[in-house]
């Protein structure tokens, strides 16, 4: 990809086309949420125009228009992560996905305790002694969820520490990986630091202790090819939001085996095959995870975005955004009193760069950068304990997609160059 | 509306200044009830503590600690100097008064009789993210003066 392309890009992207504070805006938050493309704003109106009917019910005529799209969307999102179509269950986004798996995990525990479901369903209880690992970048959609399934079961929560470089340390990992570890839970590329971890030898490491491994794929999924098979994980999440789609709709992917002996989570409508007053039988997986009416219209809208991100290649969008990232952290260095979090410049990282600058307040930063319409994000983006580890509250973070220029880098680069005068820091 | 009347240079020297700072290092004079509050923003991680001691119906001392962007800092060491010699009733007037401006979206122009300094924060109230950074330390003392009474 080179400026010209991603210039043609925007066109699809009329939010992208506008003034703030009487400039063009410069959007680098799409770490936060991402912006739509024409064709997935226009997917969802279009199911509304013309297909709008609730899936899995009803022998009408857009009942079964809208069950077709619905469960094409499906598999649309299992082809873009390498899945199987009965692996890809529809969640609301990341967090709903990760909490739906723990619960599914105590869930078993507690099926188990009464004799209810087979052995498999057995190997999946946690128990007091038992151990969940993560790591100390997580964000905290994928930390917290995993602090209360410890806290319902007794088992242990532990970390993998991370080095001042931000990457993991993975000769510690290696011992808290063990032998009492039932689920490792980690994420595929840092929203704060930016950085890839290595999933191959984390996967080999969690698989040669029998545990379960997840993988939050938020800010990779959106970013880079992801293939869950060729990863080897058992779960993986993303959120639609933030790869080009509307709010309330993510994946959570499974390993068919996993899924089909989890209990549910929800249950209701929709995942089940035969109820009496006393108790209920359920369908296999996708639908045993998706209780009541589904977030159908979304669900088409994701499908179209990941349409518009295979069609310009995840390949292509990866380097591009790569070489922002570069772009953001050389420049960045540059600037007296500023400190990167994570890998330094030339070191691999996606396209998104933290920072803190000395004797400014993250929030003042950003509101500075606002002033000049240029939007990013400030706080300890939902990861405190990786701030609090790196010695910091907040931050401030721009993180590019696929529509932004070299252009907007070197605008924000700019205005991050006189904060500190200022703010007479 | 410039950010430069957000953030006027009286706000950039208090922020720095941070007058009333140092929790630790200031006892309250001897005589006095005290109240103290904490108070939290989750979403940019803003934090006040604030301590007011009394004495005869007036306010003897206000000492903090914080960490947080440079309204929420200024403010706070705004507050304790104005605070200062003020009777409870006349805080309550002051800190009423500070939230009518603040919440009022650029609608309601503050008294600089009654809010001397605190007056350039009227700029905030039309940065509705930046309200509660303003009001988080005027929030910890109406808490601590309910404790101290």
């Amino acid at each position: 990809m080179d400026n010209a392309e991603v210039l043609r890009i925007r066109n699809d992207f009329p939010v992208l086309n506008q003034l703030v504070n009487g400039q063009p805006l410069v959007y680098l938050d799409s770490g936060a949420t991402s912006q739509n493309p024409l064709s997935v704003i226009e997917a969802e109106q279009e199911f509304y125009e013309q297909r709008n009917a609730a899936v899995h019910r009803g022998a009408h005529h857009l009942a079964v228009e809208a069950t077709e799209v619905f469960e094409d969307a499906r598999q649309t999102m299992a082809d873009f992560i390498g899945a199987d179509y009965a692996e890809t269950v529809w969640t609301s986004n990341a967090t709903e996905g990760l909490n739906l798996l723990a619960y599914a995990l105590s869930n078993a525990g507690l099926w188990a305790a009464q004799g209810r479901g087979d052995q498999a369903l057995k190997g999946l209880a946690l128990k007091p002694g038992d151990e969940i690992v993560v790591t100390e970048m997580e964000h905290h959609a994928n930390l917290i969820p995993w602090q209360e399934l410890a806290f319902r079961t007794g088992a242990t929560l532990r970390y993998i520490p991370v080095a001042d470089d931000g990457s993991l340390r993975m000769d510690q990992a290696a011992d808290i990986i063990g032998r009492h570890t039932k689920v490792l839970a980690f994420t595929h590329a840092s929203n704060v630091l930016g950085i890839i971890n290595p999933v191959r030898e984390l996967v080999a490491l969690g698989h040669a202790a029998g545990a379960l491994v997840v993988l939050d794929a938020c800010q990779s999924a959106p970013h880079l090819p992801l293939d869950v098979k060729e990863l080897d994980v058992d779960f993986a999440v993303f959120s639609g939001h933030k790869m080009l789609a509307p709010t309330g709709i993510g994946v959570l992917y499974g390993r068919q085996e996993l899924l089909d002996v989890l209990p549910p989570f929800l249950t209701g409508g929709s995942m089940i095959t035969t109820v009496t007053m006393e108790r209920a039988e359920y369908l296999p997986a996708p639908q045993r995870f998706e209780a009541g009416t589904q977030r159908i219209s979304q669900a088409v809208a994701l499908a179209a975005a990941a349409n518009y991100l295979t069609e310009t290649g995840l390949d292509r969008i990866h380097r591009w955004e790569a070489d922002l990232g570069q772009r953001m952290v050389a420049g960045l260095e540059g600037i007296p009193g500023i400190r990167v979090l994570g890998p330094a410049a030339g070191k691999e990282r996606i396209g998104l760069a933290a920072f803190d600058v000395e004797g400014v307040h993250a929030h003042d930063v950003g509101q500075f950068l606002d002033s000049r319409g240029i939007a990013v994000r400030v706080g300890h983006h939902c990861a405190q304990p990786l701030h609090r580890r790196l010695g910091l509250t907040a931050t401030t973070r721009a993180s590019a997609y696929l529509y932004n220029t070299t252009d907007d880098v070197d605008r924000f680069l700019e205005a991050v160059a006189g904060v500190k005068a200022y703010f007479q820091a | 509306m410039s950010l430069d009347q957000l953030y006027q240079q009286i706000i950039l020297d208090h922020s720095k200044a941070r007058h009333g700072s140092g929790l630790a290092a200031t006892e309250s004079p001897q005589g006095t009830s005290t109240g103290q509050s904490h108070q939290l923003n989750p979403v940019c991680g803003d934090e006040v503590t604030l301590r007011v001691a009394v004495q005869e119906g007036k306010v003897a001392q206000i000492a903090w600690d914080g960490a947080g962007c440079s309204i929420s800092m200024a403010s706070a060491s705004v507050l304790s100097e104005l605070a200062q010699g003020m009777t409870v009733a006349e805080l309550h007037e002051a800190i009423d008064s500070f939230r009518e401006v603040l919440r009022s979206r650029g609608k309601v122009h503050a008294d600089p009789e009654l809010l001397g300094d605190a007056a350039a924060f009227e700029g905030v109230s039309r940065y509705a993210a930046r309200v509660k950074c303003a009001m988080i330390s005027w929030v910890a003392a109406e808490d601590a003066l309910n404790q101290a009474a």
